[in-house]
């Protein structure tokens, strides 16, 4: 049977800068994924099927909302420690922790944050749970990197609103029970509602043929006249501040989640290069191959500092948007690179499901586009240091 | 039921041993440190099904330093109602022994268990010193424990088969694989740990008996030699005169 063998890279003994709780934190969630996740995560990728078991279990080892309060449902945990654990499901598969992303920073977060103290009740518990699964609809068929030019929209009609369009690349929709969904009202604003499965109108069409977060399910968000109770729309919050603080949350987690893929193929490469001989010899021996490591584990130990000292930031409520954007950007590109280069460490094994490789790196493709795609963040950080807007 | 475990602290399976101080101490540098597996896995997963099943508490108590909280927070977030450190730096298994017998004479315990052995240095005695030292009866290497009142029922594995024995309270028993099934702690249980009382107390004056001379490791394992299934003979000639087995 397949043994996951991953011991995670700490080349500045960055540990030492973690508390005890966030040790315990991270080996329940590697014990978890080691015992339950990486023994099944292939076949499913393969298979191109959500493994919808897990979300009960994610939500049991507490990986839903973990920065939420404990009394909506959440964890009541500290910015780091929510970074460690989207970190370790990461480091299994993107996919994984796409759907926990979703749920705790694009579900619960937004109801956490926006939401009424009725909405709080109703859907925080069970979403932390794992009874409900919840997805976030902000992307359109024609709107992915300019999301204001939605046209999603509601209507007006008494007690309820009148909901009209189609969200696009939605993750979890195909099994959501719940959905987020960001609309422009009839005055142009963009409002926040939460509809339900089982509602009139709406339907959860699966995207198929994907070949990146094969592990999770992706699809659309179709609404036609959809009735939805007043009472479920956000009253807090108007325009596009709503989805983009839920963003930064998410992203926040992303970059340490990017990372953690990283690690992964490092880990697995330099196994790999110590096992696998030719010429007479370990293939880590060659100059190469060790170039290879060597700038790998150098780029992984820079991202892990910046990971950490946002986390800082983030506790103290000091971390901007751009600065998310930043590590969102870099982790997504290290990762990329070292799965990339890992993967021809592991010559034509490296192309096979024996070892995670290929499949973080097909994984990755969609990191590096969701949430904000590499070149908007990068623009996101032209814009922060020249005070120049390249959008418009 | 009052239910009190032993837990410590050891280097993770996977560290590379190395020694210090003319090989009489291990050199812990860049090592990580584990609950020991037998103490976590067996002893204190039967001892909080026990707790759940008959209500009660389980305190776990550790010998050693403030460093050793790490693992004493896990014990907690594993389902422990509260702990006792004895803050010393263990010196052998009597003193360890002699600490916790010291602390755990008048509290009213119903048992003691620890793990079969710890996997740093597999002394597996610190349970029979302190069933000794307490004057409580000692069953080693139990595979199952259950609890009625004040009679307890425990399986041993004895070559080739299994005793089953009966004992009454107070007593102290060492676990074996096959008490429990492990328990990921879950991250609510990490948070209610942080509120979880841990009291750390003086040693009293525990002794030790014995003092190390010198480590020694075992000589390294060589490597695989291949040889191809068209020569033989080559594998005789090796095992004759390299291996020396034949
Ligand atoms: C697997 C997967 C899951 C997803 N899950 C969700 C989800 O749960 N919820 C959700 O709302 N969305 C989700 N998305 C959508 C994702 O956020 C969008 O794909 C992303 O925002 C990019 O939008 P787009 O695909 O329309 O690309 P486009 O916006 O069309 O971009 C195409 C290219 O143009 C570039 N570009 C666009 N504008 C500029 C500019 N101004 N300057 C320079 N370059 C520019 C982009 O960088 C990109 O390279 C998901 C996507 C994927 C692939």
């Amino acid at each position: 049977m397949y043994k996951d063998l991953y011991q995670h890279p700490d080349y500045y003994q960055l540990d030492e800068l973690l508390t005890d709780e966030h040790k315990l934190i991270r080996d329940t969630v590697r014990q978890y994924v080691k015992k339950s996740l990486s023994p099944i995560i292939e076949d499913y990728a393969q298979r191109a099927e959500f493994p919808t078991h897990i979300v009960k279990e994610l939500a049991d080892i507490g990986a839903f909302g973990p920065s939420i309060p404990a009394e909506y449902g959440g964890g009541g945990l500290d910015y780091i420690s929510y970074g460690i654990i989207m970190q370790e499901l990461e480091r299994c598969d993107s996919g994984v922790r796409s759907t926990a992303s979703v749920q705790g920073s694009l579900v619960m977060y937004p109801i956490y944050k926006f939401g009424s103290e009725m909405q709080r009740r109703k859907y925080l518990p069970k979403l932390g749970s794992g009874e409900f699964l919840g997805c976030f609809g902000l992307t359109e068929p024609d709107h992915g990197s300019n999301p204001a030019g939605m046209i999603t929209n509601i209507k007006d009609a008494g007690d309820h609103v009148i909901l009209n369009g189609a969200k696009m690349w939605i993750s979890n929709s195909p099994f959501a029970d719940v959905a987020v969904v960001w609309a422009k009202d009839e005055a142009g604003d963009i409002r926040g509602l939460i509809v339900e499965r089982g509602m009139e109108g709406f339907t959860t069409p699966e995207t198929k043929g994907k070949w990146s977060l094969r592990a999770s399910a992706t699809g659309e968000l179709v609404f036609d006249n959809v009735k939805v109770p007043k009472e479920n729309i956000f009253p807090e919050v108007k325009g596009l501040k709503g989805p983009l603080t839920c963003l930064s949350s998410a992203r926040y987690g992303i970059a340490w989640g990017a990372l953690g893929a990283a690690m992964d193929c490092y880990d697995s490469a330099l196994r790999y290069s110590k096992e696998r001989i030719q010429f007479e010899r370990p293939i880590g021996q060659f100059q190469l191959t060790q170039k290879k490591l060597a700038e790998m584990i150098t780029e992984i130990t820079k991202s892990q500092l910046m990971v950490w000292r946002l986390g800082v930031l983030m506790n103290e409520g000091r971390a901007t948007p751009a600065q998310i954007s930043m590590a969102k950007r870099n982790s997504v590109e290290v990762a990329l690179n070292i799965a990339r280069e890992a993967r021809q460490i592991h010559g034509g094994m490296g192309i096979t499901g024996e070892y995670s490789i290929m499949r973080h790196m097909m994984n990755l493709e969609s990191v590096v586009t969701y949430e904000g795609t590499h070149d908007i963040h990068l623009l996101i950080t032209g814009m922060d240091i020249t005070g120049l807007n390249a959008f418009k | 039921m009052k239910i009190l475990v032993c837990i410590s602290k050891v280097p993770d399976t996977t560290t590379k041993i190395a020694f210090t101080d003319n090989n009489t101490k291990f050199n812990s540098d860049k090592v990580q440190f584990i609950m020991n597996p037998y103490d976590e896995w067996y002893a204190l997963v039967r001892a909080c099904e026990l707790k759940e099943k008959h209500g009660g508490s389980v305190t776990v108590i550790n010998v050693g330093g403030a460093d050793n909280e790490q693992i004493i927070r896990r014990a907690l977030a594993i389902g422990a109602d509260d702990a006792v450190r004895i803050d010393a730096e263990p010196q052998d298994s009597f003193f360890v022994a002699e600490a916790i017998a010291a602390y755990a004479a008048d509290k009213g315990f119903d048992f003691i268990l620890t793990g079969k052995e710890t996997i740093d240095y597999n002394g597996s005695v610190v349970a029979g010193m302190l069933a000794g030292l307490l004057n409580w009866p000692f069953i080693s290497l139990a595979v199952s424990l259950e609890v009625e009142g004040n009679t307890a029922t425990l399986e041993r594995e004895i070559s080739g088969g299994k005793e089953k024995l009966q004992v009454n309270t107070p007593f102290v028993a060492s676990a074996s694989k096959g008490m429990a099934e492990a328990r990921i702690p879950n991250i609510r249980g990490i948070t209610a740990a942080r509120t979880k009382p841990l009291t750390v107390i003086a040693p009293g004056n525990a002794t030790a008996l014995t003092t190390i001379k010198s480590y020694k490791l075992p000589a390294e394992k060589t490597g695989v030699k291949l040889i191809s299934a068209d020569h033989p003979e080559q594998l005789i000639d090796l095992l004759h005169n390299e291996a020396k087995v034949i």
